[in-house]
This record gives structure tokens, sequence and C-alpha cells, in this order.
């Protein structure tokens, strides 16, 4: 006869997450998250400039096939201090990259609580929750929470208006080349 | 002492912010600890100045002084933790006082209508009149919440 094997208590579930730096404030995002993490060199190629009166903290855009993902500086985004961000989040299922000052570590968390209701105004729509780690609180941000549907909006119309002015423009630098040709 | 008065009393928790005394019911209170280290965070709630960890729970500290006595805390002795309610749901929420807190039984007085939102009622005790705070019109929250379409308490979401 077989010995009994001995049961075990089924392992907690945990989550794998990135913690990142923005101005020397620590925040969490979920690893899957997380499409790419780039250089902040290696998008300055890619990345055409834009300017949103409403929308300061978005200066930059990446075209992705059809779509315009939108590049946000997360320090203005969240109201901290400026500091000169080294690297880029592209934010999977988004239309968001976000302009961070660097990697702290790779961890997981086993715990998630939900942001306590006396913080009512918009960090509602910026954090999944706060996680306490090593003795110390971390707020986990929510991917979709930098821009909001109407800021989308804006910023796709704001470039839909720059492309009509462009072709505009185009248009009429052919009517004065063809017009110098006859 | 009748019967009938005995029944009027109800248990308070005098705190002390500055000069003056404020009540809470004792019901909502869940205890005092000693000031630990406030964990900040980027947010728009002016009201909380950050979070505590207090037996594995994540506590909003909400300093209510500004309010109260027209300045906030530069020194804190102790965290008053409470429980806030939130339509059906609950929150333990931390203030900040200046000194000892002290449990007391007493008979309530209704506020009138005159009386600011956070004035559940008053306390005649030692020679003073002390205002009992109504936690939900002095601290942050949502202005509504549908009890069917809030979160639950203290929700401990996993992954």
């Amino acid at each position: 006869m077989r010995p009994l094997s001995p049961t075990k208590s089924p392992a907690a579930r945990t989550e794998q997450i990135i913690l990142f730096r923005v101005s020397g404030q620590i925040f969490a995002v979920s690893s899957a998250s997380v499409q790419e993490v780039r250089g902040i060199d290696s998008l300055s190629g890619a990345a055409k400039e834009m300017s949103h009166p409403a929308l300061r903290k978005v200066k930059h855009f990446v075209r992705r096939g059809e779509n315009s993902v939108y590049v946000v500086n997360a320090a203005m985004h969240f109201g901290l201090p400026p500091a000169p961000p080294a690297l880029v989040f592209v934010l999977r299922r988004t239309r968001t990259a976000l302009l961070i000052d660097g990697i702290e570590k790779m961890t997981s968390m086993s715990r998630l609580q939900a942001l306590p209701l006396a913080y009512c105004h918009e960090e509602r729509n910026w954090y999944r929750g706060l996680t306490a780690l090593d003795q110390t609180v971390v707020p986990v941000i929510k991917p979709d929470g930098f821009l909001t549907p109407d800021e989308l909006f804006l910023l796709d119309a704001s470039l839909a208006q720059e492309a009509d002015a462009e072709t505009n423009r185009q248009a009429d630098q052919d009517q004065h080349d063809s017009s110098i040709a006859q | 002492m009748t019967l009938t008065a005995e029944t009027d009393l109800q248990s308070f928790v005098l705190l002390r912010l500055g000069d003056r005394r404020f009540a809470v019911m004792a019901n909502q209170i869940a205890e005092l600890v000693a000031p630990s280290r406030i964990f900040r965070f980027p947010h728009r709630t002016s009201e909380v100045e950050g979070v505590i960890l207090r037996r594995g729970r994540i506590v909003p500290v909400c300093d209510v002084a500004e309010k109260l006595i027209g300045k906030g805390l530069k020194s804190r002795r102790f965290y008053l933790i409470a429980q806030r309610h939130y339509g059906s749901q609950t929150e333990w929420v931390a203030l900040p006082v200046t000194g000892d807190c002290e449990l007391i039984n007493a008979e309530m007085t209704l506020p009138s209508d005159t009386d600011a939102p956070h004035v559940s009622g008053w306390l005649s005790h030692a020679g003073d009149v002390i205002e009992v705070l109504n936690l939900a019109a002095l601290t942050p929250g949502p202005s509504e919440i549908a009890p069917t379409l809030a979160p639950l308490p203290q929700q401990e979401a996993r992954p």
C-alpha cells in the first residue's frame, strides 16, 4: 500500500509586477500590462511631436499600424516634479506609452487592496489599488487610466486636424508647382 | 438614577485637537495607535495625507483638524482609528489627534438645523460642551454610493 502523500495547501496566487520610479516615487504595474520596455533614445526616431493645450502631459505620438500611441509623461500626469525620463513602457491593450525614470525591480504581489474610498477624486481612475511590499505601500497603476476616452478623442481630433492641414498645404504646393511648370 | 436616564446614556470617545475636545461615538472606534510611518503617493484628495499599515490593512490618514479648528496639526500623539461608513460599506480611517483620548458615558443632545453637517450631536461633560462628530460629513468619500454598485469593503482583490 502506498503511503498517502502529504496534503499541500494551495499556493497563494501571485501577480508579477514591475516596480518603477517617477520623480522619486515608486509605482507598480502588472508585468502582463507592459508590452515593451524601450530606452528613450530608441523612441526618438519613431516618435513625432504634437501638442494640445489641454493635455500638456502628451508631447509625442508613435504610429502603430492604423492607431496612434500617445506618449504620456508620467511625472506630469501624477503632478510630480519633472524629472528626465529614461525609459518608455508601451502599455498593452491601451494606446498609451509611459515615460518613466527607471525600473526599480521586478517582484510579485499576493494581495491587491482596493483603493480606500476616502480617495475620491481622479486617483480612483489612476490606480487598480494598493499593495504592501516589504512594509511599504505601493500604488498599482491602472494601464488605461492615463488617458480617458475624452482625452483620446481630443488627441485623435488634434492629429486629424494636423493631417488635414498638411494635406491642404501639400495640395497648394502641388498647384503652385504645376502653375510654374506651365 | 432612573432607568430611563440610564438607557439614554451612550459611550463616546473624547479626542483632543489642539485646545479643543471633540467626541466620536465609541462604537465607531476601532483602536488608538501610536503614529507610524505614513506612505504617500500622488492623488487629488487634499483631505487625505497618505496611508498607514495597520494589522495588514492599508488605512487612509485624514487630518480633520483643518476643518474643526481651522489649522492643520503640526504634531500628533496618536491615530484614532475609526470606522467610516460609505453607504452599506465600512472602512477604517485614521484621525490624527494631539492628546490622550478618554472613554465616557454621556447623554447626547441632538443637533439643530443650524449646526454644521459634521455635528451629529452635543455632549455636556466636565463643564464643556462638546461636538459629537459625524465622520461621514467630516472625512472625504464619494458623495453617494449606491449599495449595489459599491465594491466590497476593504476588498482584497487577488490577481
